[in-house]
């Protein structure tokens, strides 16, 4: 398909990655931000073709992985309800709670439907009057405004009988909590490129020059991650930290003005508890007031929900960068993408799904 | 989930008042809405994430990358900087 072969293209990352080897004289550890990229740096081997002394590690871009126990603990309770329909991207489904998951739930007789787009739950809301439709709505800005238009458009069309269950989560916040933690290692970020397709880059400069680290907003097909290193690299090695743009086809300057309005419209800011990281400040999305009405946590009064986390699994520490997912010592023994302790062997996107797939056993 | 990919609009239209698109990647079709991106014609590319184009591509600057790419390559040909 187009833009993605020509960004594939074999000569062109062999030349790029001899850039990177000649513009590389020390060790140096740069972290990517999106689940997206890590996928596709551990597919291709990306790591494995790096100079010597050059890591990467995988940051905690995967709204999967990050959503918080508490909040799938909600999910659960709401989806178990009479009378609800439960809707949900397919990766969410397979999302260990404290208890149980949402496979399980439908397996015990709960309406849990898996659906491409947010459009496609209210639809589903307006097929069914009489029953109650919950969308999950996690994901990170990328997300966001699918989840904010299918809300506006509930409320102007009258659609009562819907609404969200939000956990959203923002990156600039988790850049900056990942540079404030005292065993933080990285030098360098890759920015999550469709992140920045809506919000632009603006966000960026300040984190850049606040913690001393290059910021390279950067696109997913292999080209692209490499260009993005490289990048990051040649910065470094200079002496410099900026934010730079490597992935301009896809983000503008400005990211998409009229999905920030919509996103300014239906969100504001809040703390949101990032699973096996904990709460960040400022780090995510809930409902404004003008649509509290749509919040589900407030029509199921879920607010109270708490939950403990499994204490084998160490995702906590491979969001953060600390360890890498074949460090854990439950990693492919007992935790397996058909039966995950944790989050990050859920979705495909999640550090320690990729490392099992991609069957990396050595970092 | 987080993944967008490019694809390629083949018609537009109006649904509830909302602008959608019929959008093709490579072969699969899909109903995109068009919201954030409403001037989208057929023919263009646009980056899709969870049925919504979040923006345009633009062939453009893609070109133009692949270009400096290659240059990239030639001026390390010419000044054999290879390790
Ligand atoms: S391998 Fe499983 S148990 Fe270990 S950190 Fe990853 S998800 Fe948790």
């Amino acid at each position: 398909m187009k833009y993605l072969d020509e960004f594939s293209d074999p000569d062109l990352a062999r030349s790029l990655l001899r850039q990177i080897h000649a513009a590389t004289t020390r060790p140096w550890a740069l972290m990517e931000v999106c689940g997206g990229q890590t996928h596709s740096i551990i597919r291709h081997g990306i790591d494995q073709l790096l100079p010597d002394g050059v890591e990467m590690i995988h940051g905690p871009g995967c709204p999967v992985c990050v959503t918080p126990l508490s909040v799938i603990d909600k999910a659960l309770a709401i989806a178990a309800r009479p009378g609800v329909i439960f809707c949900s991207f397919g990766d969410m489904l397979r999302v260990p709670g404290s208890g149980r998951d949402l496979f399980e739930v439908r397996s015990a007789g709960a309406d849990v439907r898996v659906v491409y787009s947010p459009l496609d739950a209210l639809g589903i809301a307006r097929d069914n009057p009489d029953r109650e439709v919950v969308f999950f709505g996690i994901g990170f800005e990328t997300t966001a405004p699918a989840n904010a238009l299918t809300v506006h458009q509930a409320r102007r069309l009258g659609i009562r009988n819907f609404s969200l269950l939000v956990s959203h989560v923002l990156v600039p916040p988790a850049i900056s909590a990942i540079m404030e933690s005292p065993r933080c290692r990285v030098q360098g970020f890759l920015a999550a490129g469709h992140v920045c397709s809506v919000m632009g880059t603006s966000e960026y400069p300040s984190l850049s020059q606040k913690y001393g680290v290059p910021i390279v907003v950067t696109g997913f097909e292999p080209l692209d991650v490499l260009e993005g290193i490289r990048q990051a690299i040649v910065q470094l090695e200079q002496g410099r930290h900026e934010t730079r743009n490597a992935y301009p086809r896809a983000v503008p300057e400005t990211g998409n003005p009229v999905a920030r309005q919509m996103l300014a419209d239906v969100f504001e800011v809040t703390d949101r508890a990032w699973r096996g990281i904990g709460t960040i400040p400022g780090s995510g999305w809930r409902l404004t007031d003008r649509y509290r009405d749509f919040d589900a946590e407030h029509r199921f009064d879920v607010t109270g929900v708490h939950a403990a986390e499994s204490a084998l699994c160490r995702s906590g520490e491979v969001l953060q960068g600390l360890i890498k997912p074949h460090e854990c010592a439950a990693f492919g023994r007992v935790c397996t993408p058909r039966q995950p302790l944790g989050a990050t062997m859920v979705s495909s996107e999640g550090a320690c799904a990729a490392y099992y797939t991609y069957r990396r056993v050595a970092g | 989930m987080c993944l967008a990919v490019p694809g390629r609009v083949v018609r537009v239209s109006v649904v509830d008042g909302t602008p959608m698109a019929e959008v093709d990647f490579g072969g699969v079709r899909k109903d995109v809405c068009l919201q954030y991106v409403p001037d989208a014609a057929p023919g263009e590319y646009l980056i899709v994430h969870v049925g919504f184009a979040i923006q345009r591509l633009d062939e453009e600057s893609a070109r133009r990358t692949l270009d400096e790419f290659t240059r990239l390559g030639l001026l390390e040909e010419e000044f054999g900087e290879v390790p």
